[in-house]
């Protein structure tokens, strides 16, 4: 009876403290949504700078998720195929971004890539100049959004059984199209994951993007910076292009989880 | 035909053996769970590097350490059904049965031939379209066949494929299997659990214990004089462990075993401990004491008589003699003793039907 009545107290307590973590998510969106005049929104929603900031989120994300894939990619396959000397401190290594508050990591592509920087001389001598640049959001994005691809693209590929490749290579198939026609089908899962995370995380890269790439409008500057400029002089607009936000990472969510059957709840025993 | 010589060390598991096969011969592999069948198909398929040998079918050489010489799987003529079969879970039936066709470079006009001449071969045409995880045990199995034998490969590698399902199941399989060995041109390696099957449809028998091939003859040979204890008792022979006890030159070895001594016709020089086995059928059931020259004979009451699958007509009898023995007789033999649980009989052999083994 004590510990029936202890196990009573338990669920009490999760539910009371699930049900306040709950609100502390929903409560904010809530206030964003009263706050939104449905016509200012819309009027806000045409604006030239707010097209072009979605714009420019859009398609740098999708970019960086691109490239965070053909990236991510070979090496998570590595990862979960072979073992091989300094593989743990590898793998430390790629952790990094998740790990790196993103202003630094902003910082130090900024010293690494910047004119003065370690590799920006040789870049310069190509002509090449990064910082402040279009290209410079992608590779600050690709920079954050790599562990998000390598992370759950290994696992998919580590659980597909060992025993479909090797029946594959005994029907004469070279290790391109086992990788091509048997593993990465079976991984197809984790691949959707890794790449919506992986955009996901592109879409509200801030920190990282306003030390390497700045704030230009047109140029460097996605929604979240434009959210961040337009709180300072304008809340309608800083509300629109939040809500727009919300939607597009909301609607990603939910994507998310109907395509990966692990990531639903578990069912309850009966 | 098939020829290999090899030996592999992983951990402190060998696997050591030396095979030939004739080309178009079935070669049923036995051995305990863990004596290194499913080391030694993968092993031949390409998928484990032997540290010595060599595997040479039909005049190609796959490995050999000596000359460095070693073929990838992918380049080997080989058609490998696992245990678990491993039927792509994405792919439909034709398209598992296509894949080694166009991984070897098959025109696409080309598989789809091939492709529905073995849908049609296996019975599997109404199943073309649908996906592993909507077939029967059965089928599955089918379409791993087919998958398999497509690319008319050199070597056939099935890995009890049979293993996992019903009797009504195994039935059918059976006869897929002879089926299979008629549409099978190049060798085929068959790793089974199951006595009846592999002295049924195999030319030779495989014996491997703890890693190594301990014996590799034709069915009626393993039958005669089994190779180890673990194949004797798996044909359902019954062993007796014990002590040579005296060696005069001329006369039965006598040996003594739990509950008694047994008179043998031969037993290893200078062994002092040795197993004997004992064919069932050769043991002789009487209601009088025998009159013949059987230098065994003992007597006791009947414990119960068991039906001997798969020929029903003949009865297994348990004994409670000492020695404890079983005698196999037939139904008819048994009814004209009136035999039943309780009853005593006598039973005799004669020295030579024991056979010693190491």
């Amino acid at each position: 009876m004590t510990r029936h009545d202890g196990d009573r107290g338990l669920l009490a307590v999760a539910a009371c403290v699930t049900a306040g973590v709950a609100a502390l998510l929903v409560l904010p969106l809530v206030a964003l949504v009263v706050r939104a005049s449905p016509a200012a929104l819309a009027a806000r929603l045409v604006q030239p700078e707010v097209l072009a900031a979605l714009q420019l989120s859009v398609t740098t994300s999708l970019l960086a998720t691109a490239l965070a894939l053909m990236l991510g990619v070979p090496v998570a396959w590595l990862l979960a195929t072979h073992r091989f000397r300094g593989q743990r401190a590898l793998e430390t290594l790629l952790d990094l971004p998740l790990v790196l508050p993103p202003t630094v990591a902003g910082l130090a592509l900024l010293l690494a890539f910047g004119r003065m920087g370690l590799a920006g001389g040789a870049l310069g001598a190509f002509g090449v100049t990064l910082p402040f640049t279009t290209a410079a959001v992608v590779l600050a994005q690709v920079f954050m959004a790599l562990p998000f691809v390598i992370g759950p693209v290994r696992a998919g590929l580590f659980a597909v059984d060992p025993r479909l490749p090797e029946v594959a290579r005994t029907l004469g198939a070279s290790e391109w199209r086992v990788l091509r026609r048997v593993t990465l089908p079976l991984a197809a899962p984790a691949l959707a994951t890794g790449a919506s995370m992986a955009f996901a995380r592109s879409l509200g890269e801030f920190g990282a993007t306003l030390t390497f790439a700045g704030n230009l409008p047109g140029v460097t500057q996605t929604m979240p910076l434009a959210v961040y400029v337009a709180m300072q002089t304008d809340l309608e607009a800083a509300v629109a292009l939040a809500l727009l936000l919300v939607v597009l990472s909301f609607g990603l969510l939910v994507a998310l989880r109907a395509l990966d059957p692990s990531r639903r709840s578990p069912r309850a025993p009966r | 035909m098939l020829r290999a010589e090899l030996h592999l060390e992983r951990g402190a598991f060998t696997l050591q053996a030396s095979l030939a096969v004739p080309a178009g011969a079935v070669l049923a592999v036995v051995g305990e769970n863990g004596s290194g069948k499913t080391t030694l198909l993968r092993a031949l398929a390409g998928l484990e590097r032997p540290d010595r040998g060599r595997i040479e079918v039909a005049g190609e050489v796959w490995c050999d350490t000596a000359s460095g010489a070693w073929r990838e799987a992918s380049e080997r003529s080989v058609g490998w059904v696992p245990q678990d079969l491993a039927l792509f879970p994405q792919l439909r039936v034709h398209e598992q049965i296509a894949f080694g066709l166009a991984a070897r470079g098959m025109r696409p006009g080309a598989v789809q031939e091939t492709v529905s001449r073995w849908l049609e071969r296996l019975s599997l045409g109404s199943l073309a379209q649908r996906r592993p995880h909507e077939l029967s045990g059965g089928q599955q199995q089918r379409v791993a066949l087919a998958r398999a034998l497509a690319p008319e490969p050199r070597l056939l590698l099935l890995d009890e494929p049979l293993a996992a399902h019903d009797p009504q199941t195994r039935a059918a399989s059976r006869r897929v299997l002879r089926e299979v060995s008629a549409l099978h041109a190049g060798v085929t390696l068959w790793v089974t659990h199951s006595p009846v099957e592999a002295l049924a449809a195999a030319a030779q028998v495989a014996v491997l214990e703890s890693g190594s091939l301990v014996q590799c003859a034709s069915p009626d040979e393993v039958v005669r004089a089994p190779g180890s204890p673990w194949i004797a008792e798996f044909l359902g022979l019954q062993r007796f462990s014990g002590q040579v006890l005296a060696r005069e030159s001329g006369a039965p070895v006598r040996v003594a075993v739990a509950g008694g001594v047994l008179h043998a016709a031969e037993a290893p020089e200078a062994a002092h401990t040795v197993s004997l086995l004992l064919h069932p059928h050769d043991v002789t059931l009487s209601l009088a004491p025998p009159q013949g020259s059987a230098r065994n004979h003992f007597e006791g009451e009947v414990l119960e008589l068991v039906p001997e699958p798969p020929r029903g007509d003949r009865l297994r009898v348990r004994l409670a003699t000492r020695p404890a023995l079983t005698a196999e007789i037939t139904r008819q033999a048994a009814e004209a003793m009136a035999l039943a649980p309780g009853v005593r009989v006598h039973a005799s052999f004669k020295a030579t039907a024991l056979r010693a083994i190491e």
